[in-house]
């Protein structure tokens, strides 16, 4: 079966060219279907790869990684010392992306089957939607950099494709194009990298770069890590590039789901801990990462707390939640952050897909001031959606819980206590704009329109059972990584352990139990303070929000408006943009090149005006002319032969 | 015997007087009477050689001249007609339509 893992990426192509090719001509149902089919195809036979490689040894004889494998597809470039192969490489990281992209992406396949199925142009949907996987599925496959930028790439391109899916519509027409440019600035800054390492290390493919990465000299390295992080910055939405992940909610909110929750943002992580050796090779980048990765949590958690919009609150907290994945893998615990993102997929697409639900009843209403009450109303969708915010706010048993836990510990033992705080207050806050969320839509009064409230209904099943295993998912998610007090070893941490072990900065930890505990306990009273200050806010006490607004609203202006940064980026970056291909398109393009070649044109035409006339039509010039070149000819040949020459 | 030269010079002449009249003359009956004196001056130079050099095939050219002219002529003279009747006049400033 192993050998066969390159049909993990082909079902998903398959299904594109089934729905790009014939979707014309089929029912929307059997699109669905198929598409669905497809991916759930790539699930169970990653679910079967996995099996066999538990069956095999974690660690060679020659204490290499005993899981890993390299299965050959084709040779791609062979351009003097360029080579380009296409393999797949296959191990324990790889395998659990691939499993989270396939499971997580067959379960919203199915979802949209529902969400979707009063819109026109199915086959354009599912079409992109299997495009991602098969995209997502190249990138962390993938055994070298320029076969994982493809998939990088594309999956940037589905993005684009799919905010925009209802491009009549300007602002997701809009939101596609910034999601799209925004990532370019990052992938430029990764396509750097790659040529770097190329210069340095003369090749792309992982099997000959990592091992070698400790020979790179520290500023190369550092340079590298920083390229190559910019790109994950931009896809994995950490500042600077995050801007776009907001509006990107214009889309569809099972791609919000699937996309901007589960998968595509967390390639920058997963790029992150695949490259671990160039980037522990460089003194500083981590610590770059690490801090990045927490401010960001911070950042965007602040901008949740006062957002009105269901699917923007969502879009922070991802954000923010990604920014503790790059906190973990920053300070050297990369299984803490592939932990986290796991967890991460599980809980993050269950609250957009129960956001979807929400909107499908009440008839694509996103503000929350215009819910409530929806608990009685949905009670699916409610219960789906607390055990979503229960997770999220990392509240035990949920499985938010052990892995926001593990990052916070990491960060304390091997980062800095300021990282820790950071972190923890960060949960705090993370708690508070869930429950506020959750306590808005779902509890008190209804505060829709009448109209609107009559037809609110729960979804159809397959709208709701994809929910129902998310949640079981969240719920129980957490046990494969328990926390060292409670003795029992972390699956996660020992199964993802060889893919990290060449090269390692993290020592064992020297806290001991009684720390650990502390920690843990810190964190989950942040998160309780966090859940008990929004129900005493929203439910208890309900114009308290409206006056403390009103009494700092200088402060609430600048968050609610998200520190302005999109003005500041349109002022910096955009408009002086604008201007430059103003400039370029006036002077350099119509006045020079257009010009010039215009002026060719009109040189040519001047030499034919002045030579027509020579064409007068009298016979006798013609003759004139015979004479006078005969002369000339007859006059050369003598003149040769008198004078020598 | 009278030198060659006086023949050759004589040829020049004639040669020279026959463009002047093509470039000079509008009739176009007499243009085609310099082409002749043209042609014909070049017989005598041929004829001249050929008799100095005392080989005969000077003559022979010269025959073959004689039938490319006479050749030519013919034509010409058609071509001539052909004008006349279409504009009237013999004059070949007035052939000029093919012109910018």
């Amino acid at each position: 079966m192993l050998n066969y893992v390159w049909l993990i990426p082909l079902f998903p192509l398959v299904g594109v060219l089934i729905s790009a090719i014939l979707g014309r001509w089929l029912n929307r149902r059997i699109i669905a279907v198929i598409a669905s089919l497809a991916v759930a195809a790539s699930f169970v036979t990653a679910v079967l790869v996995l099996f066999e490689m538990l069956g095999l040894p974690a660690e060679t004889a020659t204490g290499e990684n005993g899981r890993q494998r390299i299965v050959p597809i084709f040779t791609w470039i062979v351009s003097g010392d360029f080579v380009v192969e296409v393999n797949i490489l296959l191990d324990q990281l790889s395998i659990l992306m691939t499993l989270i992209v396939t499971g997580v992406s067959a379960l919203i396949h199915i979802y949209s089957a529902g969400y979707m199925h009063r819109d026109e142009y199915h086959n354009r949907y599912f079409t992109w939607l299997n495009l991602f996987v098969f995209m997502m599925l190249v990138l962390v496959l993938a055994d070298g950099f320029v076969t994982m930028y493809i998939g990088w790439e594309g999956v940037g391109l589905c993005s684009y494709l799919l905010i925009g899916y209802w491009f009549e519509k300007k602002a997701a027409a809009d939101a596609g194009k910034k999601a799209f440019i925004v990532n370019r600035v990052g992938d430029f800054g990764f396509a750097l990298g790659i040529l770097l390492i190329f210069a340095t290390l003369g090749s792309v493919a992982y099997e000959d770069v990592f091992p070698a990465a400790g020979t790179i000299l520290p500023g190369t390295a550092t340079a590298i890590a920083l390229l190559l992080f910019l790109g994950a910055t931009g896809k994995s939405a950490q500042i600077p590039l995050y801007v776009w992940l907001p509006d990107a909610m214009e889309g569809p909110t099972p791609v919000s789901a699937l996309i901007h929750a589960a998968t595509m943002v967390t390639a920058g992580v997963y790029m992150v801990v695949r490259c671990h050796s160039i980037f522990e090779a460089s003194g500083t980048a981590l610590s770059w990462v690490a801090w990045i990765g927490a401010i960001t949590a911070f950042f965007a958690a602040s901008m949740a707390l006062v957002q009105k919009d269901f699917k923007r609150i969502l879009a922070y907290s991802t954000i923010s939640q990604l920014g503790y994945m790059f906190a973990a893998v920053g300070v050297g615990a990369y299984a803490a952050g592939m932990f986290h993102l796991t967890t991460h997929a599980f809980y993050k697409s269950l609250l957009f897909l129960c956001a979807g639900n929400v909107m499908h009843a009440l008839g694509g209403e996103l503000d929350i001031f215009k819910m409530g009450g929806l608990r009685k109303k949905l009670p699916w969708t409610f219960a789906t959606f607390l055990v979503g915010v229960l997770a999220l706010s990392g509240v035990p048993p949920f499985a938010g819980f052990f892995s926001k836990d593990s990052v916070l510990y990491s960060d304390f033992e091997y980062g800095s206590p300021l990282l820790w705080l950071l972190g923890v207050v960060t949960a705090g806050l993370t708690a508070f704009y869930a429950f506020r969320l959750l306590f808005l839509a779902f509890y008190g009064k209804p505060r829709m329109d009448k109209k609107t409230e009559k037809q609110i209904h729960e979804s159809p099943p397959v709208m709701v059972v994809p929910l129902v295993v998310l949640a079981v998912l969240a719920t129980f998610g957490g046990f494969i990584g328990l926390p060292d007090v409670l003795g029992l070893g972390s699956a996660i941490v020992e199964f993802l352990q060889p893919v990290t072990a060449d090269v390692h900065l993290v020592e064992p930890a020297t806290g001991g139990a009684a720390q650990e505990l502390g920690l843990m306990l810190v964190a989950t009273l942040a998160a309780g303070i966090g859940i008990l200050i929004a129900y005493w806010i929203y439910i208890r006490r309900w114009g308290l929000a409206n006056r403390m607004t009103k009494s700092a609203q200088w402060l609430y202006d600048i968050v609610y408006n998200k520190y302005y940064v999109d003005e500041a980026y349109t002022e910096i970056v955009v408009k002086p943009l604008r201007m430059l291909g103003g400039i370029l398109d006036e002077t350099v393009e119509r006045r020079g090149i257009d010009a010039a070649v215009d002026g060719l044109g009109w040189l040519v035409g001047q030499a034919g005006e002045g030579l027509r006339r020579l064409q007068t039509g009298l016979v006798r010039n013609y003759a004139l002319a015979l004479l006078v070149g005969v002369v000339a000819v007859v006059a050369y040949f003598v003149l040769r032969s008198v004078l020598g020459f | 015997m009278v030198p060659a030269s006086y023949y050759l010079i004589l040829s020049a002449i004639l040669f020279t007087l026959g463009v002047v009249g093509v470039l000079i003359r509008r009739n176009a009956l007499v243009i085609f009477m310099s082409v002749e004196m043209m042609l014909n001056a070049v017989n005598l130079t041929l004829i001249t050689y050929s008799r100095f050099l005392g080989n005969i095939d000077g003559q022979i050219f010269v025959l073959l001249v004689m039938a490319v002219a006479a050749a030519e002529v013919a034509v010409g003279l058609a071509i001539t007609v052909a004008f006349v009747r279409h504009k009237d006049t013999t004059d070949v400033d007035e052939m000029n339509s093919l012109k910018w």
